[in-house]
């Protein structure tokens, strides 16, 4: 067993009723291999960064995976052939993370991880590199 | 002291250290966009290393995490 990260992004027309389906319906798929779905997230209706497809949002939702290779393989095939799934991202990790992750987080405020990090950009970086004068 | 000193300082460059590195050290993750946008130019461009002073392994990983980011279309592959 294995494990994975799963993102999908589900077209903007879906009710969350119906994300919600979809999601149960991969977990199956995982469930029936073998495998085990440890963590499911969705992250609700987010704006895309570019359009897909003529999308301009689409329902984010994040999966962790502990799963032998053929139930993800599986799972992948039925995502490709579902015309709801505009893109999807598997990647195999290491370890899982139990804790929400980032997509979620942005929600809250969680400016203060940042702190000790310039917020300006490139703008503070060329400033650091120059130094003073 | 506001005003432009007469005598010029010898010329000094703080030491930059990787945020990604050491302890309390930044973990790279394709889905904080928040944190890879401040590795990226306003048109959407990774900041090369050597301003952003992250080290060469770390660099990699996170030029890996941003372009997850960009298929997922957490963040846009330009901007103008």
């Amino acid at each position: 067993m294995a494990f994975y990260e799963t993102v999908f992004i589900a077209r903007q027309e879906l009710s969350a009723a119906q994300v919600e389906a979809l999601a149960a319906t991969l977990t199956d798929i995982i469930t029936q291999g073998q495998g085990e779905v440890t963590k499911t997230e969705f992250c609700g209706l987010r704006t895309l960064a570019y359009s897909i497809k003529k999308n301009r949002k689409g329902h984010y939702v994040l999966f962790n995976i502990d799963a032998p290779t053929s139930a993800v393989k599986e799972m992948e095939r039925q995502i490709g052939l579902n015309e709801d799934i505009l893109r999807h991202l598997t990647i195999k990790l290491e370890k899982l993370d139990p804790e929400p992750s980032s997509l979620m987080q942005s929600k809250q405020s969680r400016e203060r991880r940042y702190e000790s990090f310039g917020r300006e950009g490139y703008g503070s970086f060329e400033l650091q590199a120059e130094g003073e004068s | 002291m506001n005003a432009i000193p007469i005598t010029r300082k010898p010329f000094f460059r703080r030491r930059k250290v990787c945020p990604f590195s050491g302890p309390n050290a930044l973990q790279i993750d394709y889905k904080d966009v928040k944190l890879l946008q401040k590795f990226t130019t306003e048109r959407g461009k990774i900041i090369p290393s050597r301003i952003t002073a992250v080290s060469q392994k770390k660099q990699r990983e996170l030029a890996q995490a941003i372009k997850r980011a960009r298929f997922l279309a957490l963040m846009p592959y330009v901007l103008d």
